[in-house]
């Protein structure tokens, strides 16, 4: 019956078409119609451009106005996070820059140069001058990108040399089809050795830690990543089955974990949860969400979910990983140094885990 | 100004007029310009297809977990009480990207103007090998149907991204779409390559080889151009993936451990050890980044065509275009990892693909400068096509800028796989391309079918795709820098991404309208075809061959001898000439000096 009417519905729609077509056709009635743009079609389309000049700009303004509060640019929660952001606004405004004066002289000279009958176009082929311009610019400024974000790339990525200075907490992040555990190196930092092939489900060895390892035995395996404010932290990935990806927006954070093999990210989360709930932009973020959940009451109730949302770090599955990947997330919590040994000391270790 | 003063001299490649019948003219037709058409018309099919699955999609991600009317009759058993399944958005993702990439807009247009366009604006009879051109056709269609039908399986079509990454395309327990589906999405692919092969070695031979009196390099249209070094990034890197394929069916169906290593689902260990699934990222993307520029250049050639003739001027710094087109394509080949700053790889590498993908900006900002002055103190004429050209230019650099935050590691890492990215390379490439293609058929449809196409419905249909493309895709770079994944079914999971939701309904709005205004452009086609006006041998007043073959079609191109070329195919409006274009087959007169472009 549905199948039926969407086709009518298809008709209907197919009708209109054609109608719409009609008139187009009829208004031609009278011009010798050959199909090729006249006076009248330059005109009007070179006022088009113009008028689709204006569009361009009012949806980037439109963008930034409704939809400028939503990006993450600002208020990272990580040592490394306004370096990114840095860089970000930076690009942003050339980008914008280049964007604006180019469209313009794209569509200022489609509308200017609008075709007439009898005029004859300037024969200008090359200029050399003017093209060497245009690729020097460009390499001046991407040179200042490159190398700019080169120096925050490496200050990221190089793990080995700051794993040296700072003796970070190491922590291993683990991915499965379709959610996250995270193991703590415990107080011997060290995490103890895993394979997949360990695994014994029975034993609730569910991440495969090899039992005879004394580094091992303290480690300990949770469901919602805690942090310390302060102290660098190093990710150690791992996946037992597909591919996902840890990414965690918030610390400007993100790792592919790959299965046979451990993949690495570090940084130092600067913000606790609890201070990021005080940030002015993220409560009136939060404002927005809420009331919007407000709104749509009904459908967040019949979720299951509570209807207020208070602000938290998340981890999320940033690689396609299949049915399930939509939900698969863990709660990061950023707090005070004390605040996580009260935490940890409340966790199982390994050893004791043990069925 | 004709060739017909020449049509006399006895040539030796004189057509053999041979008999034909309804299979061999129409079916398996060797002729370059019906293979062209039989390109263009499965093309707009499987785009019909693709476009359509991304409309279903897009409705999901508005209005999730509501009942949909159309979700149930479209998708059936995937969509119980009209409310869809999670496997199958997936499904539609992955189709809709291989779709889109391989068939319409690698095939689609690349097959289309590659073919009618090489031998006819070169001055040649036919393709080099008519069997192969066929051949490769007719693969193309094997494939297409192939894919087709892989929508159909029990299990669900390939559900792993277009990109079908291991282990989740290798294993059929890890999602129900990697199962008979995967087979299928595979070993159409690996037709598709063959099928891509075949026509590009044909061109490059034809462009090498089959050049008329006259035809230097230098004075090759930029269309040609375009298409050549197009082949050639084909041939380079469509081979890695035929071979990633090939690995990847034997990780599936042998038991061997290319791309897997150490993994437990489902509470057992499987056997694979010593794998690596970035391996697989390596060898597909090193196809896949190219792939980009096999998609673009053409529409780019395209476009250099269509600007200048309509806008009555030589295409500006024809050398620098050329030269940009061979540093894209050379630098195409070494910028791959910039898709996977965050697969694991070693960081070092990171740096090095950032420098090598920001140089592509430059020669990317030549071409859109050299557009940009060739509308200078131009004439321009506001065909349907010139239109299109100008909406490319316009997507190509609004798309291309955002590459440069993308192509940066440092920042990729917080915007990689996220709507940021749709964005971008759906404005870049997708829409750009697609531009190419619509810009090609209105430009060349009188050459295709000896008709016109209604130039009010073309406007009507370029107003409201430019609209509704920067509708859909601008807002969709905002929710990505907001931090939300692409590929998320719904993110009703996520109360943090409540705030991009009502975007999601306006992007769906814009996606609607345009998608449903594609029917102007079909209903133009397949009417114009048997209905449209007559054409006349050149509408457009172009200086390519092309132009100078006679309006019906025939087998060898031109009647007679094949025409001499005596200058460049750019000389719009050159002063001494009472036209404002000089074909290329019109001698230099005396004194006149051709260009030293």
């Amino acid at each position: 019956m549905t199948t039926l009417l969407i086709f009518v519905v298809v008709l209907f729609v197919a009708i209109a078409m054609w109608q719409m077509v009609k008139i187009f056709d009829l208004a031609q009635v009278g011009a010798p119609s050959t199909q090729i743009a006249d006076d009248k079609d330059n005109r009007i389309n070179g006022y088009l451009m113009i008028g689709f000049l204006i569009f361009i700009y009012v949806i980037t303004i439109l963008s930034f106005y409704y939809l400028g509060d939503l990006p993450l640019i600002g208020n990272s929660a990580s040592e490394h996070g306004p370096g990114i952001d840095n860089l970000m606004i930076i690009s942003m405004i050339v980008i914008l820059i280049v964007q604006t004066v180019t469209q313009f002289l794209l569509h200022y000279f489609a509308y200017k140069y609008k075709g007439e009958k009898g005029r004859k176009a300037l024969f200008y082929a090359d200029n050399n001058t003017l093209e060497a311009i245009w690729t020097i610019i460009p390499v001046i400024v991407l040179a200042g990108l490159i190398i700019y974000g080169l120096f925050t790339w490496n200050d990221i990525m190089n793990v080995t040399s700051s794993a040296e200075d700072d003796d970070p907490m190491v922590i291993e992040l683990y991915a499965q089809q379709f959610n996250w555990k995270a193991r703590y190196a415990g107080d011997d930092n060290v995490l103890g050795q895993a394979n997949v092939r360990l695994i014994d489900l029975d034993r609730a060895n569910i991440l495969g830690v090899d039992e005879a390892d004394p580094y091992a035995q303290d480690d300990v395996i949770v469901t919602e990543l805690h942090l310390p404010k302060g102290r660098p932290i190093l990710f150690k990935m791992r996946s037992q089955d597909v591919l996902h990806s840890a990414y965690m927006p918030h610390f400007r954070a993100q790792m592919n974990c790959v299965p046979g093999m451990v993949t690495q990210f570090s940084f130092t989360p600067t913000v606790t949860t609890a201070e990021m709930r005080q940030n002015p932009d993220i409560q009136e973020k939060i404002q927005n969400i809420n009331a919007f959940r407000l709104e749509n009451k009904e459908e967040v109730e019949a979720r299951g979910q509570d209807l207020r949302y208070e602000f938290d770090y998340l981890l999320l599955c940033n690689k396609i990983c299949g049915k399930s990947h939509y939900n698969m997330q863990m709660k990061i919590i950023v707090e005070e140094q004390e605040e996580f040994d009260a935490w940890m000391a409340e966790q199982t270790k390994f050893a004791n885990s043990l069925n | 100004m004709s060739v017909t003063a020449e049509t006399h001299v006895h040539d030796d490649h004189e057509v053999h007029h041979h008999k034909e019948t309804f299979v061999t003219k129409y079916i398996f037709s060797q002729d370059h310009k019906m293979i062209a058409k039989q390109y263009l018309i499965t093309g707009i099919i499987m785009g019909i297809i693709g476009i359509l699955m991304s409309l279903i999609f897009r409705m999901q991600l508005a209005w999730p977990e509501k009942p949909n009317v159309i979700f149930e009759a479209l998708l059936g058993k995937w969509a119980p009480g009209g409310v869809m399944d999670a496997d199958i958005y997936l499904a539609l993702v992955t189709i809709h990207g291989t779709i889109m990439v391989f068939f319409v807009l690698t095939a689609g247009l690349s097959g289309t103007f590659s073919n009618l366009l090489i031998p006819l604006q070169i001055g040649a009879r036919d393709m080099a090998s008519g069997f192969l051109n066929m051949v490769s056709y007719w693969l193309f269609f094997l494939s297409s149907v192939i894919m087709v039908l892989s929508l159909f399986v029990e299990a669900g079509p390939a559900a792993a991204g277009w990109t079908i990454y291991p282990p989740l395309s290798a294993l059929p327990m890890a999602q129900g779409g990697s199962g008979m589906g995967m087979t299928l999405w595979l070993v159409s692919m690996a037709i598709f390559i063959a099928s891509s092969l075949l026509g590009s070695l044909n061109y490059i031979v034809t462009v090498i080889n089959l050049r008329t009196k006259g035809m230097s390099m230098t004075r090759l249209p930029l269309t040609v151009w375009a298409f050549f070094v197009t082949a050639i990034i084909g041939v380079i890197s469509f081979p890695v993936l035929l071979s990633a394929a090939l690995l990847l069916i034997m990780d599936r169906s042998f038991g061997t451990s290319f791309f897997l290593s150490d993994i437990f689902i489902q509470g057992e260990v499987l056997h694979y050890q010593g794998g690596s699934p970035v391996l697989f990222e390596h060898l597909f993307w090193f196809l896949g980044h190219p792939e980009v520029y096999i998609v673009l250049l053409p529409a780019l050639g395209i476009t250099s065509e269509i600007i200048a003739t309509n806008s009555r001027k030589p295409i500006f710094g024809y050398r620098a275009m050329v030269a940009s087109i061979l540093a894209i394509a050379f630098l195409s080949t070494i910028v791959w990892g910039h898709h996977m700053f965050v697969s694991g790889m070693n960081p070092f590498l990171g740096s090095v693909f950032t420098f090598t993908t920001l140089l592509i900006a430059i020669p990317s900002a030549v071409k859109a400068f050299n557009y940009i002055t060739t509308l200078w103190k131009g004439n321009l004429q506001m065909n349907p096509a010139m239109l299109f050209s100008i909406g490319l230019v316009s997507t190509f650099i609004t798309g291309g800028l955002t590459g440069i935050i993308l192509g940066d590691s440092a920042l990729d890492i917080n915007v990689h796989d996220t709507y940021f990215v749709v964005a971008h390379f759906h404005l870049v490439m997708g829409i750009s391309a697609l531009y190419g293609l619509f810009a090609g058929v209105y430009h060349w449809f009188p050459k295709l079918f000896g008709r016109m196409l209604n130039k009010n419905l073309g406007y009507l249909h370029f107003w409201v795709t430019a609209i509704c493309a920067y509708g859909v895709f601008f807002p969709m770079h905002f929710i990505g820098l907001a931090g939300l994944p692409r590929r998320y079914y719904t993110n009703t999971n996520f109360p943090l991404f409540d705030d991009t939701t009502n975007t999601q309904v306006v992007i769906t709005m814009f996606a609607l309208v345009g998608g449903i205004f594609q029917l102007v452009f079909l209903y133009n086609f397949f009417v114009s075809i048997f209905y449209g006006k007559k054409a006349e041998q050149n509408p457009w007043k172009s200086n390519t061959l092309e132009w100078t073959a006679p309006v019906k079609h025939i087998h060898g191109n031109w009647p007679g001898a094949l025409p001499t070329v005596y200058r460049w195919s750019y000389d719009y409006s050159k002063p001494g000439h009472d036209e404002d274009f000089v074909p290329q087959n019109v001698p230099l007169q005396e004194g006149e000096e051709e260009l030293q472009h």
